[in-house]
């Protein structure tokens, strides 16, 4: 086989047989889930395709680019307000959402203007307060938020003969499919190598001709697009918004989903988010207990798996390869 | 001609005078050996020269053009490479990895292509590293965790990353040191083939002198942030000053 022809093989997305057969069938199994009528099973697979969706997002900042942020709940509130004032205004729906997640993407180039001096747990604060000011703005302002009567959302229609609850499964697993492959896209792109070169020793990626600045605030408006595209789907299944939606607990919640899913893994963001949305269901009247598991969730992760839910998921995945020879 | 001009370089950190009045010149497809004792400027000089650091006082002037106030970045994108004493490597990519991003100064950068998975720079640019990979006998290193190499070989993925930026200008932070005797011999070799092959001109700082003349068309030591010594390196080696700057260490 000629050389180039072997490096466009390795450059593929799906370089093995049966990881496409095995993403095929996980497709399919979501394809169907609405065929077996439990509105329940569907409702739920809808709020982690929209939170898998931000998760993303949040990992390529924090895992790949190493940038700690606890901003989320305030792109998530901007993207969710912006996607909610353009539906009232008669914005047709795929151009409210590109609004919401450019709206959310330009504050993060402006939240992320902080990382280009501060690090670690400096820039976490810096990106917390800007989270915690979006609320603020939200509870003082009634213009933006509605006042008491909240700010009303009107819900995707019902389409070709489907359900209005399936037809916005069918829409939110869509959107998640295209922003999963942009993530691995762009992650195995010359910007994603920026991206893990900032993170692993700045100043030689800087030495070898990596502009910190640029690349540092493309990965903040990349992640906050993500993470106000999911305010905005987001406003869009419960159709109503009100500022509580958007506190702190918010952004804990999905920076939790990035650890427990696994720092720089697409598909463990994936499975975090998952985590955070099925474990609060699972635990049913006993919510208060919600914050104490995911601590602990964390700690154990943080000692046993600092690689979260996809790096035990790779070594489940060399035991079998090796098997039954180990 | 002159590729490179220092003049008058000096920076200090509090008391500390680490370079003080440096004057040096590198003519294209030179080697220029630095040696000195450890804490003598050596590599604060590299980090003059790359922008991580701003010299007090002086000039630098490479290619008719000062650098003076450039981010590293920029002066990168101009042409100057380096490797680190202490070996800076993007430790959770993978060898193929850490060399491809030598190339982002000389990539096409377009992120909607990247979003859509279009790769015709990719293959381009694997080509390129690809010749460094067998140049540096990296291959079967090729998709290893850096962190997951040997010593030796993280020094020559540090190389290869350098010179897959294409450099006019590679800066060799002690390539040598470290390494097993075996891998000295390779090393020291090695740094010849690259003037040879890539026609480019190096600065080479280097604590083993023997070894650092060896490889020299010239030379130059410093001892306390000055340069105590310039010439061939037969007139660097016999130098009174060096001597004593040599022996008091050992
Ligand atoms: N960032 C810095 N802050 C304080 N002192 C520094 C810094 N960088 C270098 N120095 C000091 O400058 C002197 C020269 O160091 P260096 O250039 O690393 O020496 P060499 O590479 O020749 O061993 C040393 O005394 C060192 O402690
Ligand atoms: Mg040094």
């Amino acid at each position: 086989m000629d050389l180039t022809e072997s490096y466009r093989e390795e450059l593929r997305l799906i370089r093995k047989p049966w990881t496409g057969a095995g993403i095929g069938l996980v497709v399919l199994a979501l394809l169907v889930i609405p065929w077996l009528k439990m509105d329940y099973l569907v409702y739920m697979a809808t709020v982690v395709f929209i939170y898998a969706i931000g998760v993303q997002g949040q990992n390529i900042l924090i895992g790949y680019t190493g940038q700690i942020s606890f901003g989320q709940a305030g792109f998530l509130a901007i993207g969710a307000y912006t996607f909610g004032h353009a539906s009232a205004l008669g914005i047709p729906l795929p151009l409210g959402l590109l609004a919401a997640g450019a709206l959310a993407g330009i504050f993060g180039v402006i939240v992320g203007f902080p990382s280009l001096r501060l690090k670690g747990p400096y820039l976490a604060i810096a990106t917390m307060g800007f989270g915690i000011a979006v609320y603020q703005i939200l509870l003082n302002s009634e213009v933006i938020s509605g006042g008491r009567m909240g700010l009303m959302v009107k819900k995707l229609p019902a389409l070709f003969g489907l359900t209005q609850q399936v037809t916005f499964y069918y829409f939110t697993l869509l959107l998640a499919l295209i922003f999963t492959l942009i993530s691995y896209n762009t992650i195995s792109s010359y910007a994603g190598r920026a991206f893990i070169a900032i993170r692993d020793n700045d100043i030689a990626a800087e030495a070898m001709g990596v502009n910190l600045a640029r690349y540092k605030l493309l990965s903040f408006a990349m992640s906050s697009f993500y993470m106000g595209l999911q305010g905005a789907l987001y406003s869009l299944l419960i159709g109503f918004l009100e500022p509580n939606l958007f506190t702190f607990m918010e952004s804990v919640t999905i920076f939790v989903a990035v650890i427990i899913g696994g720092l720089a893994s697409i598909g463990g963001s994936i499975m975090g988010a998952a985590f955070v949305i099925l474990v609060p269901q699972v635990l049913g009247a006993m919510k208060e207990l919600v914050p104490v598991i995911f601590g602990v969730t964390i700690l154990i992760i943080l000692i046993f798996e600092p690689q979260g839910i996809a790096g035990r998921w790779l070594k489940i995945r060399l035991y079998f390869r090796n098997w039954p020879f180990r | 001609m002159g590729m490179l001009e220092i003049k008058n370089l000096s920076i200090h950190f509090g008391g500390i005078r680490a370079l003080n009045g440096i004057d040096l010149a590198v003519r294209d497809n030179e080697i220029l050996s630095i040696i000195g004792p450890n804490g003598s400027g050596k590599t604060t000089l590299f980090n003059c020269l790359t922008g991580i650091y701003h010299p007090d006082e002086g000039d630098i002037i490479y290619q008719g053009e000062s650098l003076l106030g450039l981010s590293p970045d920029l002066i990168a994108i101009r042409g100057i490479a380096r490797t680190f004493q202490n070996l800076r490597l993007f430790m959770n990519m993978n060898v193929l990895d850490n060399l491809m991003l030598g190339r982002h100064v000389h990539m096409k950068k377009n992120i909607f292509a990247a979003f859509l998975r279009l790769r015709r720079e990719e293959l381009r640019h694997r080509e390129r590293v690809e010749e460094i990979i067998d140049f540096l006998d990296l291959q079967a290193y090729r998709k290893s965790r850096v962190a997951d190499c040997p010593y030796g070989v993280q020094k020559r993925i540090e190389m290869g990353r350098a010179l897959a930026l294409e450099p006019k200008l590679l800066l060799l932070d002690e390539p040598i040191s470290g390494l097993t005797s075996e891998e000295k011999e390779e090393a020291a070799y090695r740094v010849t083939e690259i003037r040879g092959r890539f026609k480019i001109a190096i600065i080479l700082v280097e604590h083993d002198l023997k070894i650092a003349s060896r490889l020299a068309d010239s030379m130059a030591a410093f001892n306390y942030g000055q340069k105590i010594a310039a010439g061939t390196p037969e007139e660097v080696q016999r130098n009174p000053e060096v001597i004593r700057a040599y022996v008091g260490e050992e």
